[in-house]
């Protein structure tokens, strides 16, 4: 596959929750290399778009169709696509009592090697591994032992989210809205993580309500998101544009 | 499209959660059966039976008189049809021509199902360090290392060989931490109790072996009503582990089983359950009716009893493993797990009783139910005038999985002194459709979830566990949870 194949294509996507249609006819490619920034009023449907990528069983996929490297996923498991390289880094990270954060980053870890018959990794390798990964988001060892998510602020729940998609070394990310609810020092140590993160094999979907994150982050194309669908695509200055017209604007 | 979603979810799990039960086989072997029915011939049959001595026979005989008085219980949070006392078996035992001097004469066939259960019984394959006593249907099968725990003057035996050598102690004992009137299902039991264990530690001695009694029923219409006591004399330690199976039928058997422990000044006794009755099928047919009377007195200053269970299995669980703590400075423990799946019930906790001065107590509760079940921790700490400097912490954490499990609290706290200090915490947590797909995205399977999820949870209890019962715990739980993710 050459570099300029795209890794996702969403074609003509409909989708529907509790047969409210939440997304309609939309369309998306994302190439290897790329940042997308999707951007559009409170629920025009992006979440929903997040969440269908991953598999998420509570939305229905009526028509249309999402390949990735240009094979359909519609049909694989949310565990199977997160193999494949799919990663969501949730707007609301959910808390698990009881499963301390490292056993959850190794079995996460482990159950990717074992998808590519990679041997899996012993916690003493593995506490190798994280450390170097930590650092890259600047959090403490300490964040290891505690349980999942539990207690965490809202800025070391994004961290931690961001620590997993170095981890899993995924190729397309989908961030859900990850700049929300973060102070300025918190959103520059996460987009320093994004970008050192992102290579030229790899793919970003940033979703977001503000432009501040996109001061760190460049995006190749700024996609502008109403009633399900797609209705304006530009480049990192539609950004700016929107942030000083609102999205009245476009209609 | 929310309940659509949710069907998806109690699909997976329910795929999950229902593995097959894999001690639901039956033994064939010829039996030594009375008619079913429950009156005075009954007892009478029963106790001569056992050739029983006439304190014996008068002790059924008045559990008997007070149990025709008693109304069932009804406040527990349970609901099944009305037991029919007269349609159960009350004495069911495999034939045996002459009494076995040992092990080896035991029915081949008895000793491979316990061999199926795990439980080696014979010479060369016993686990290296517990001693078990082997209880089927009514009778005691064999007790291992006896021999071994006589030299130190321990007695591990069959509660029936208790009654024929050591009538004294079971005078002095029998009844006396749990009264024959207590409850109806121990008024029940004293009446027609068949067979259990009998531990007897001597003062100074620490048990060197851990004691274990595997309970089996296995006959169809036979109740099963086992009677354990278990004596520990100043200064001494026993470490006891109990474990429980039952055929797959799909009619209901009665278990109402009556534990006594005594411990008397500096005695510690620790009392491990794994419960793995057959709990019925996904549709709530069959299974276990548990109804179990687990009492143990701190007699002595500085005496301790620890209570530990893993409830697995019964379609009813209805147990309340206590401790009296009459000792100054005595300590009761009660750590529990209770999963409920499917259309199990399981209404489980403990009584703490202060009545010494700087006694303590501490209680660890979780409940996890899943499926359609319910899963009720019911508790009672009570604290008495004299109990100055009483200490009790409490913690019942319930983890729901799925949407139409049931979880309740009941803790009931009484204090009647001002010098108590009293802890009480609780938590409810849900193994929902988001954690899991929390899980999910990051590539850990349905069942790596859910497994990592429950053991987490459980995970201060297990480390109470004895090594061996760990991991058998550990298994169980990962047996009913574990399975094909759809």
């Amino acid at each position: 596959m050459n570099s300029n194949s795209p890794l996702l294509e969403v074609k003509n996507l409909q989708v529907s929750i509790n047969k409210n249609e939440i997304l309609k006819n939309l369309n998306l490619t994302v190439k290897k290399g790329e940042i997308h920034a999707i951007m559009g009023p409170n629920g025009s449907g992006k979440s929903t778009f997040s969440k269908v990528l991953a598999g998420h069983p509570t939305y229905s996929v009526l028509s249309g169709d999402i390949l990735l490297k240009g094979l359909s996923i519609l049909d694989l498991e949310p565990e199977e696509r997160s193999h494949l390289g799919i990663f969501l880094a949730f707007q609301y990270p959910i808390e698990i009592p009881g499963v301390s954060n490292e056993d959850f980053l190794r079995l996460a870890y482990n159950s990717k090697q074992k998808f590519y018959n990679k041997p899996e990794v012993d916690p003493l390798e593995f506490l190798t591994i994280i450390s170097e990964k930590l650092k890259l988001v600047n959090m403490s060892p300490t964040f290891l032992s505690r349980n999942l998510n539990e207690g965490f602020s809202g800025g070391e729940k994004k961290r931690n989210e961001i620590l997993q998609m170095i981890l899993l070394d995924s190729e397309l990310s989908i961030l859900d809205e990850t700049d929300s609810g973060l102070d300025i020092d918190a959103l520059r140590v996460i987009s320093n993580g994004i970008n050192n993160f992102m290579s030229p094999d790899k793919s970003i979907i940033l979703i977001t309500h503000y432009q501040r994150l996109l001061d760190y982050i460049n995006p190749t194309y700024v996609h502008v998101m109403q009633n399900g669908k797609i209705i304006k695509t530009g480049s990192a200055e539609l950004a700016k544009e929107l942030e000083n017209k609102g999205y009245e604007w476009l209609n | 499209m929310v309940n659509q979603s949710n069907k998806v979810l109690n699909k997976n799990i329910t795929k999950l959660v229902n593995q097959d039960y894999q001690y639901g086989f039956s033994t064939t072997i010829e039996k030594d059966i009375i008619e079913k029915g429950l009156n005075d011939k009954t007892i009478h049959l029963i106790s001569k039976k056992k050739n029983e001595t006439k304190f014996l026979l008068d002790f059924r005989l008045k559990a008997y008189k007070m149990w025709k008085q008693m109304p069932e219980p009804e406040w527990a949070y349970l609901q099944f049809p009305q037991i029919d006392y007269q349609d159960i078996i009350y004495y069911s035992a495999p034939k045996s021509q002459k009494k076995l001097k040992t092990l080896d004469e035991v029915d081949p066939e008895l000793l491979k199902t316990f061999e199926k259960l795990g439980i080696s019984l014979t010479e060369q394959k016993r686990l290296a360090n517990v001693a078990i006593d082997a209880v089927f249907d009514s009778v005691s099968i064999g007790t291992t290392f006896q021999k071994e725990l006589n030299k130190v003057g321990v007695i591990f035996s069959s509660i029936s060989e208790a009654v024929e050598e050591y009538p004294d102690l079971i005078e002095k004992y029998l009844g006396s931490v749990v009264p024959i009137g207590d409850n109806y299902f121990a008024a029940l039991n004293s009446a027609v109790f068949t067979d259990g264990s009998f531990c007897y530690i001597p003062e100074d001695i620490i048990c060197p072996l851990d004691l274990s009694t595997y309970f089996r029923i296995n006959d169809q219409k036979s109740g099963q009503f086992e009677r354990t006591l278990i004596i520990a004399e100043k200064n001494s330690q026993v470490n006891y582990l109990e474990g429980c199976t039952a055929p797959q039928y799909d009619t209901n058997q009665l278990h109402a089983a009556v534990v006594e422990l005594v411990a008397l000044e500096n005695a510690s006794i620790k009392y491990s359950t794994v419960q793995n009755w057959y709990s019925g099928n996904e549709f709530g047919k069959g299974g276990v009716y548990n109804f179990v009377t687990k009492r143990g007195l701190c007699s002595g200053d500085n005496a301790k009893i620890s209570w530990t269970q893993v409830e697995t299995g019964s379609s009813i669980t209805w147990k309340y493993p206590s401790c009296l703590l009459v000792g100054n400075k005595s300590q009761g423990e009660f750590y529990s797990v209770a999963l409920t799946n499917n259309y199990q019930q399981a209404d489980t906790g403990t009584k703490m009783m202060h009545i010494g001065k700087n006694t303590r107590s501490r209680i660890i509760s979780k409940g996890i139910s899943a499926g359609n079940s319910k899963n009720s921790y019911r508790g009672l700490v009570n604290v008495t005038n004299k109990a100055l400097g009483a200490r009790n912490y409490s913690q019942c954490d319930s983890l729901l999985i799925g949407n139409l499990s049931n979880a309740n609290t009941f803790p009931f706290i009484s204090v009647q002194n001002s010098t108590t200090k009293i802890e009480h915490e609780a938590s409810t947590s849900k193994i929902g459709e988001e954690q899991i797909f929390y899980f999910l995205q990051r590539g850990i399977s349905l069942e790596k979830a859910v497994e990592l999820m429950i053991s987490g949870f459980c995970r201060d209890i297990f480390t109470e566990l004895p090594l061996e019962f760990a991991a058998e715990a550990d298994k169980l739980l990962t047996l009913k949870l574990e399975g094909s993710v759809g």
